[in-house]
Formats: C-alpha cells, structure tokens, sequence
C-alpha cells in the first residue's frame, strides 16, 4: 500500500457512500479520512477499489458533506484496533474512541480490526464448564469455556438481565485472569445503562472494556464496534491469557445496518431485504470465538439478539443459529408468568454441552439426567396443548402426569429468580422434580443412573 | 508466464489488465502477498478474478502473475489422514507457517515433498499402458494399499519402472514418449475423472443409523440430501457417518461451517478406533476444511476438491463415502461470485445455474468400473447437508438437491426439540435405494429385511392416524387395540428409530441388531394385538415390562444381543400375564 495522498472533492455522495474518481492505488478497506471546513472530520473506509471510480463508506452521518468541497484522504492503512490489558475498566466509543475523559487508548498493540481466521486445526476443542448459576443453562444448555452462545431474546424480554447475571456469575476459577468485553450496537443508553449497573457493584466492572454504540450514535460505525471489540478481546485471550467473556447487544441492529448498506449499493437483496453474504458477515464476528492449543486463555461470546416479531425463522435468529454454537431462547409466555430468566428450554440448545458435562465436571449422570428432564417436559408441552382442545379429562395417565410435571418444571427449574445456584443444585431440583413421576415413565434413565440418584434406597 | 496490474477491488473478485494470453479458470497470484486467484471471465481487455484469499489491503496497481495452470489438486499417496482447507493446502503446514491464525498468501504442497514412500512396482516393462493402469502399490496407511496409477489420458510402452523409496515428485518410471511417472498426478478439480462403466448401486452403505439402514437406505454409490433447519442434527449425522460408515476411504468437507466442530473431528478421529481394522478411523480419513468465516471462494472449490480426491481412490477400486456439511454453503458462495459479476439473479438470488451445477456435483456420485487394468469397482457415495433458511424445504438449494439426489433424510425440528434424535421425519424422507439394497440387508440380518420395513411404516403411519383422532376427541376417544399401536409406537419412535450419538454403543448399530429390534416390535404388536382380540384390557398387558427388555436390549453390546433379544421375546410371550 502507498503512502498518504489527498483528493480535492467527491465525484458522487450518496447516502453513506462516497464515490471518488482516480484515486490511485486505493486499497481493499483502506482507511480514508474525509474533511471539510466547518464539519467535523469523518472516517471511512474503501470497500470498492479501482483505477475509475473507487467507493468509501462514511462511518459517520454524511448530513452537510458536499462533493466540490471535501478532502478526501486515503491513509494507506487498513483499520486496527489500540488493544491491552490497559483497556480494562475503560469506556470508549465504537471506534475506541475515549467516552471516559481519559485520554485515547495506545494499549501494548495494534491490531487489524478484520482479525484473521483461526486456524481450524489449532484450535482446542472446548469442553470447560462455566457455571453460570442458571439452571436452565448450566444443567439443560451448558456454556462451557470458547463457546459461541447467543440469547434469542424478543422486545422488551430481560436478555440484558441475564447477560448481566451470568457475566456476575460466571467469573473464572479462583485466581484464573478472566475479563468481561461489552459492545454495545444500536442499543439505547438506557439499556447500556442497566448491564453497567449490574456490573457496578461487582468486581467485574474494573475488568470489563465497553464499547459504545448506543442508538444515537452513528450507525455504519455499528459494523466496526463489534470488531473493535473482538480484536480486544483476542489479544485478552490469546496474548494475555485471559478468559474472556463478550457480550454483544443487538446483533439485530448489526444486521439492520448491513441492510441499509447493501440497500445503498444497490446489491441484489436476499431473504427480507438482508444480503447474501450475511451468514458470511456474521461467522466473521462469531467464529473469532474458542480456544486455541498451546495459549492459556478463551473467548467465549454471549451474543443477544431480538428476534423480530418474536419469529425465530427470521434471517437474523436464523443465520445466527446457523453459526453459533446454539442459542438461549427466551420466551414471551414465561416473561409474561414472571418466570426469571424466562427460557424456553426446547428450542434453546447447547451443541457445545456434551464436552462440559460428566464426571469430573457436572455430575456423572448429567447427561441422563437433563435427557430424561428434556423428554418429559416435552411431554408435558405437547400434552398442554393436546389439552387446549380435549381438556385434560381427554389425556392418558401418562400425558396427565407430564403436564403437572412440565409446570412444576417452569416453575422450580426455570423460575429460579435472581438467585445463583450451583450446579448441584440444579441438578438435586432436577431429581426432586423427576421423583414425582413412576419409573416407568424415565425412560431415559438406565438402572444404574436410577440406583445412584440422590435419596435412593442403598 | 504473464503479467498485469490490478484496476479494481471489491471483496472477493479483482479486476486485471492485460491478461490477454492466459486462459479461464487459470490460476493466478496477486499483490505482493500473492494471493491465490483464478481468472472466471475475459470482457474486453478486463479478466475479473475471484481471489480465494482476503483482499483487505490489496491495492489498484498490485501485480498479477498468471501461473500458466488452472486450479488442481495433487493427488497420490499421503493425503488418507491429511487435513486440507478449500483449495488443498494441509492446515497444519500453514499454521507452522503462520500460527495459530491463517495469514494470506500462505503457500503449501498438498503432499508432503519430502516424505519417501516404499514402491512395489507391478507393471511390466515393455506392455502398453493406459490411463487408470496400476503402475504398483504403496502401503498409505498401516494395511492400506495405494494403487499407482497411470494419470487418465496418458498412455504409451513402458519403458522404466522400478521399486524403492520415492518422494511423490521423483519418477518412478518412464513411458517411451519419454513421459515420466511419479506417485503423484495431478487433477483439475472441477473436472470428473473418467471411468470405464457406470454401474448400478447393488448394495448399501450401512450408517450404523437404525432409521436409516432399515427405512431410507443408502446405496453404494447413490447420493442422500439431508435438509434440515439448525440445530436438527445435520452434522451429527454426518460425523457419525464419517465415524461409522462401512466405507473404505472417508472424505469430509467441512463447508462454511463451524471450526470447533472441526477440532472436535481432528481430536477424536485419530483415537477413535475402527472396529473392522482395529486401526484409528483417522487413517482413512480426508479431512477438507473451509470453515465459514475462511474466505467464501475457496469453499465454492473446497466441495469439488472433496469429489476428486473421493473419484482418485474409487479409481484406484475403493468404496468411498463423502460428506458433505453444508452445500448450501457451497452454493451461497456460488450466489455470492455471481452477485458481484453481477450476473442475472435466478430464485433468491441464486444464479440461474444453480440447479445445473449442483446436478453436475451429484453425478459425480456413482459406482463405476474404474478405467484400466488389472479391473477394479470402486464408488463415490455422497451425502450433503442441506441448510434451508429458517427450516423450508420450498428453497432452491433443497428443491435442486432432490431432483438429483437418489434419498432424503428429512430433519425436523420439532422432532429435535424435543430431543427425539435423529431428528428423521419419517413421512417426509425418503430413499430410491430401498429395493437395490433389500437382499443385502435381508441375507446380512437373516430376516426378510423388506417385509419388517413395510410393517414398521404400517405400524408409523397408523400411530399417526390415531394421534391425531386423539388429539381432537381424547384419549378415551380409542379403543384398547388402538392404544395398544399407540403404545408399541411410541416404544419404537424411542428406541428403534431413536439412537444417542452420544452412547458408545447406540451411536452405531450393526445391521443385525438393528433387523432383530425392527421385528421383535412387529412381534410385540401383533402379539398385543392378539391378546386384545381374544378380550385382554390394554391394562392386563405387561407392556411396561416389555418396554423394559427392549431398552435392555438396545443397550445390549454385541456379545449380549442375543439373551437381550431372548428376553424381549419372553416378555411377549407373557405380555398377558399381569393381574
Ligand atoms: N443422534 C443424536 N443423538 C444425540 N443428540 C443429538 C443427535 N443428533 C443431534 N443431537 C443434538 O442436536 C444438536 C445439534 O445437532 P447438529 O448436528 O449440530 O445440528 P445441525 O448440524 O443440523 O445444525 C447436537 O449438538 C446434539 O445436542
Ligand atoms: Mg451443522
């Protein structure tokens, strides 16, 4: 890439993008900055290069910009990411820019916003178990250390608030470093406001970076604040050794702002107006998860995302699951019942599960354990709606009993409030709430697994 | 070898000038970094270049060298066991040369250059040689041998071959034209490698999956879709084949998909020991690796690099199954290369090519006389995952999919919420196999394999009927002969079609074990039937007993199958005894 150089006036300006002619030697996601008198100065950066007419998408709101009069300059360089350890405790914009009247960050490095692919076969398969203190997480849709798990949350349901509780919650293992990275995209401040808050108290907060893009900042920044955060949260885990838990809230405003840019191109749209490549887009935020041979940190991520309409087939909920390692779902019936957290345990799942749980980790009979708890409140879900329409009269002995089951379930499993329990715990609940049924409805739970659950006849 | 500029950037495609005197589909290097491309179309003095590397910081004015050859891959001893990400460089070579993240413009022979194999040559000197002729063997992997073989297209009198120790790249020999043969050759990836005879599927491949060997086979040589929304078990699936399945090679092409479920494959694979060989399953094992956020391009090349490393071992007269996890992917990365040439969208945005395309990668399954001498039959068996945005089967890449594809393994997610694994919609799927591999599976179980498949459809479908009066009337709507399906149903829904990949010994079936489960149930149910005709209430029947010694008996390791299926059949015959 060539030095600085400096163009007199826009050929095009349109919406957000920004189309200069001749700009030799322009780079594939080049940083441009873009000055005018009396505006304050903007960033961009190239995403179309070429020796006609090169295009720059302007990271900030464009309104006063006028082609005649702006200098546009091409830096020569690609964007990065001040990152460090010294970043921890901070407050800075989506750009790392300081909200916190400190002065900007310089941290131990810079690093390409972009990131680079994991090497698939450095990577350690994940298999350590975070405890959350959820129930509903921890014994049915267990987190474990490098996973990649979002909440599929709906408007106004409390995805915040359980972000925020198992950030509290889910600190590592005595003495082992860990840090909390949030990023804020499009969210209010309001919202912002409620996670900090949880955080206040806690010792977390002097070990979490935020990055902040709220509602009333600009939106195409939206698209660089999770990468600034993820290049942070990299160095964290794979230079510093951390674990490192990333928050992001909304991935909905995200894809919102990948639309509007594709919109602006022109692009040939794909499902509900969002582009083609946004499975694409997204894997390169959420694959930047795991952990990796030989490096003692990990970066598990904790995506929220709204589901419009509560549709969980739309293409944000449903490219997302597509790539993360499942997803926590949140239901409007349960909110609704001031069940907290208010998780739908059928459609949420855990791929990841499987490598946390068993002996030496959860408990032996783990695995049976949450099968058995799955299939009967399966039962009792479908049988609650068989009951819609035949009353419960019209159900057999064994969907009756599931339906008590399943709302006994909601209740004392799910609805945990905001207390922290352990993972023994919730599996003790777990058995309590199983032991009402006869054996013969277990199915799922061998003889051995009968014979040593707690409060079994020797 | 020649040289140009690049005049235009924009993700994933450049644009060049001149390049007049390189070809389509030539491979070229880009920038200083050099990064892999390939030239996909001339307009004017224009060639535009897909680049299967990222582009961020390649600049207007960067060189582009054309290499003088399209994309191929190196194919020859070595690459059982190897890991390859979507244009066949070994995974772990890039990160000894740049670490635990992937830098562009990496380079790396497929095939260890260094590496010396022992050669037993079997040709005579002097005879005529044709393409796909065994030249000689080498020992790939412990007890697997490799089969040499003259490259398709060339032929000629021998005139030099000897035994020894080579690398891939030294001759091993010479034909009188002068042409010398190595251990490697190399194969355009996009082109079919071409066989004497097509032949027709006669027997399975057996998944080790109950719901699949007894209702939707898949033949040697056929071709499965597995559409499914997330989280419904696609890649379960898949791995478990790639785990289980009675093939010789194994080729997995992890597509646009996860990494960590790639590092679940590289850690398990080589422990994991094949109970035919006793040796680790890694060993027959390709692994092909382009995970989603790996550059889109190279994921378009990743599936074809998979198909022709699968074509060059059937050729060599190996049975050989590839999966595929996901083609979707593969075909969103058509979509997205078509959508910056800007090229006339089809159906969702999809070129209109797709379908012609995607017809073309299935074809490339099949059991076929492999080309030369001494005869072999070898086969490509393909199954693809198939990603359906938000679960609809009515999407282009599904419809597409079934129109070639010889099976369907429908996956339901709700099915998969309720945690009954394999998530298979037995109504929907299907499978074109079932009467070419019937008298195998038939002699393997000793059991008339047909007819227990009929009854367990029968016996599913009814359930379904009377499900669904119950949901309207209730439950005290049936009568006992009707509860009795009902309950005998929900058994084999559990423990006949269900299977846990996550229990060493129900994550795979033997073909007997499996024919033995599927007829006791009839039994179980014609008996119960029986006992209700001669006027048994459905509560004098044992069935829970029942139930318990057909669990007894799907948890039953080999050795303990049949005094498990001895006490399934005592538990029918007392079904009448309670009260
Ligand atoms: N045969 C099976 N036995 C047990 N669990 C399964 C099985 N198939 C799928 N699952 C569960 O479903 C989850 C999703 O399966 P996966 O194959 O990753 O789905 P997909 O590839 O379709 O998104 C797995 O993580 C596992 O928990
Ligand atoms: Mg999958």
């Amino acid at each position: 890439m060539i030095a600085v150089r400096t163009h007199h006036g826009a050929r095009a300006l349109i919406g957000a993008l920004a189309y200069v002619e001749d700009a030799r030697g322009a780079a594939m996601g080049e940083v441009v900055e873009l000055r005018q008198p009396g505006q304050p100065p903007r960033r961009g950066q190239v995403i179309d290069a070429s020796d006609g007419l090169t295009v720059i998408q302007i990271l900030e709101e464009p309104i006063g910009l006028a082609p005649a009069r702006v200098a546009i300059t091409l830096t020569g360089a690609t964007a990065e990411a001040p990152v460090g350890r010294e970043l921890l405790g901070r407050t800075l914009s989506g750009v790392a820019a300081p909200l916190d009247d400190l002065p900007p960050p310089i941290g131990e490095a810079l690093r390409p916003v972009w990131g680079a692919p994991m090497n698939p076969v450095r990577r350690r398969p994940p298999g350590d178990f975070i405890e959350t203190g959820v129930s509903a997480i921890d014994g049915l849709n267990t987190l474990v250390r490098g996973q990649k798990l979002p909440v599929f949350s709906g408007a106004g349901l409390p995805a915040l608030e359980l972000a925020a509780q198992i950030v509290e919650h889910a600190r590592a293992g005595a003495g082992e470093p860990f840090a909390v990275v949030f990023a804020a995209i499009g969210i209010t401040a309001r919202e912002t406001r409620l996670f900090v808050e949880r955080l206040r108290a806690s010792p977390a907060r002097s070990r979490t970076v935020f990055y902040l893009n709220e509602a009333r900042d600009p939106t195409i920044e939206q698209l660089m604040t999770p990468r600034f955060a993820l290049a942070q949260a990299e160095f964290l885990a794979f230079d510093a050794g951390m674990h490192v838990l990333v928050v992001m809230a909304d991935v909905a405003h995200y894809c919102e702002t990948l639309r509007q840019v594709a919109a602006a191109r022109d692009e040939v749209p794909g499902r509900r107006g969002y582009p083609g490549y946004m499975y694409t887009d997204l894997a390169s935020l959420f694959e930047r998860a795991g952990v990796l041979h030989g490096r003692p940190g990990s970066l598990t991520q904790l995506p929220i995302l709204t589901m419009p309409d509560d549709d969980i087939t739309h293409p944000v909920p449903d490219l997302t699951g597509y790539i993360t390692e499942g997803q926590v779902v949140l239901s409007r019936e349960l909110h609704g019942q001031g069940v907290f957290p208010p998780i739908d345990v059928l459609p949420s799942l855990s791929r990841l599960m499987n490598a946390g749980i068993g002996p030496g980790k959860t408990a032996p009979e783990h695995r049976r354990w949450a099968d058995q708890l799955y299939a009967s409140y399966a039962r009792g879900r479908e049988a609650r709606l068989m009951a819609t329409i035949v009353g419960e009269a019209g159900l057999s002995d064994p969907d009756r009993r599931a339906l008590t089951f399943a709302a006994d379930f909601e209740r004392e499993l799910i609805g945990q409030g905001h207390a922290r329990r352990t993972i023994g715990e919730t599996i003790a609940v777990g058995w309590r709430l199983l032991a009402a049924l006869p054996r013969d409805d277990l199915e799922r739970i061998d003889d051995a697994t009968w014979a040593r659950r707690p409060g079994a006849a020797p | 070898m020649t040289t140009a500029t690049v005049t235009r950037v924009t993700g994933t495609l450049a644009e060049a000038r001149p390049l007049r005197e390189a070809g389509l589909y030539e491979l070229v290097r880009v920038g200083a970094r050099g990064l892999l491309g390939e030239i996909i179309r001339f307009k004017d003095e224009v060639a535009t270049l897909q680049i299967y590397e990222d582009t961020t910081g390649l600049a207007v004015g960067a060189p582009v060298i054309a290499t003088g050859a399209p994309l191929t891959v190196t194919l020859g001893p070595g690459l059982l066991g190897a890991m390859l990400d979507g244009v066949g460089r070994p995974l772990a070579r890039l990160a000894a040369a740049s670490g635990d993240f992937i830098a562009p413009g990496a380079s790396a022979p497929t095939l260890d250059p260094a590496r010396r194999w022992a050669f037993t040559a079997t040709a005579t000197i002097g005879a005529a040689m044709r393409g796909g002729d065994v030249l000689g063997t080498v020992e790939e992997q412990p007890g697997f041998v490799h089969r040499v073989l003259v490259p398709p297209g060339v032929s000629g009198e021998l005139v030099a071959l000897a035994s020894g120790d080579y690398t891939v790249d030294e001759p091993i020999g010479r034909l009188a034209d002068g042409t010398a043969l190595t251990l490697a050759q190399r194969w355009p990836l996009r082109r079919p490698r071409p066989v004497a005879e097509r032949l027709p599927a006669d027997r399975p491949v057996v998944t080790g999956q109950r719901v699949f060997d007894l209702l939707f086979p898949l033949a040697e040589g056929g071709a499965v879709a597995v559409p499914g929304g997330f989280g419904t078990g696609k890649t379960v699936i898949e791995q478990g084949l790639a785990r289980h399945a009675d093939a010789d090679v194994v080729v997995f092409v992890g597509c646009g998909e996860r990494g960590n479920e790639i590092a679940e494959v590289v850690q398990e694979f080589p422990r994991l020991i094949d109970p035919r060989n006793g040796r680790p399953v890694m060993e027959r094992t390709v692994l092909v690796v382009n995970t989603s956020n790996m550059p889109v391009v190279a994921r378009e090349a990743s599936v074809y690099l998979g198909v022709t490393i699968a074509e060059y071992y059937r050729d060599q007269g190996y049975r050989v199954a590839v999966m595929v996890d996901s083609l979707s992917r593969w075909a969103e990365a058509l979509r997205d290369i078509a959508a910056r040439l800007q090229e006339m969208p089809g159906e969702e945005g999809y070129p209109t090519h797709l379908a012609s395309r995607l017809g073309q990668l299935y074809e490339r399954a099949g059991r076929a006389t492999a080309a030369g001498a001494p005869p072999r039959t070898g086969a490509v068996t393909l199954v693809c995952a198939v990603s359906p945005p938000g679960g609809d089967f009515s999407e282009p890449v599904t419809q597409a999919s079934l129109r070639v594809a010889g099976g369907m393994w429908a996956l339901d997610a709700s099915l998969a919420r309720k945690r009954q694994f394999p998530a298979v919609d037995w109504a929907l799927s299907y499978s074109l196999y079932v009467d070419a591999t019937a008298a195998w599976f038939s002699e393997a179980a000793g059991l008339d394999w047909a007819a227990v498949r009929t009854r367990v459809l029968a016996l599913l479908q009814r359930d379904a009927e009377l499900r669904e009066i119950a949901g309207l009337l209730g439950h005290e709507a049936l009568q006992d002969r009707d509860r009795v399906v009902i309950d005998v149903a929900r058994m084999l829904h559990e423990h006949l079609l269900g299977q846990s990949a996550y229990d060493p010994i129900d994550a795979a079936c033997p073909v007997a074990k499996t024919g033995r489960m599927a007829a006791l149930a009839v039994a179980a149910l014609d008996a119960a039937l029986a006992a209700v005709e001669r006027g048994a209430t459905i509560d004098e029947l044992d069935l829970p007993a029942l139930r318990r010694a057909y669990v007894a008996l799907r948890a039953a390791p080999p050795d303990a199958i049949a005094a498990r299926a001895a006490d399934v059949e005592r538990a029918i015959a007392a079904l009448e005894v309670r009260r």
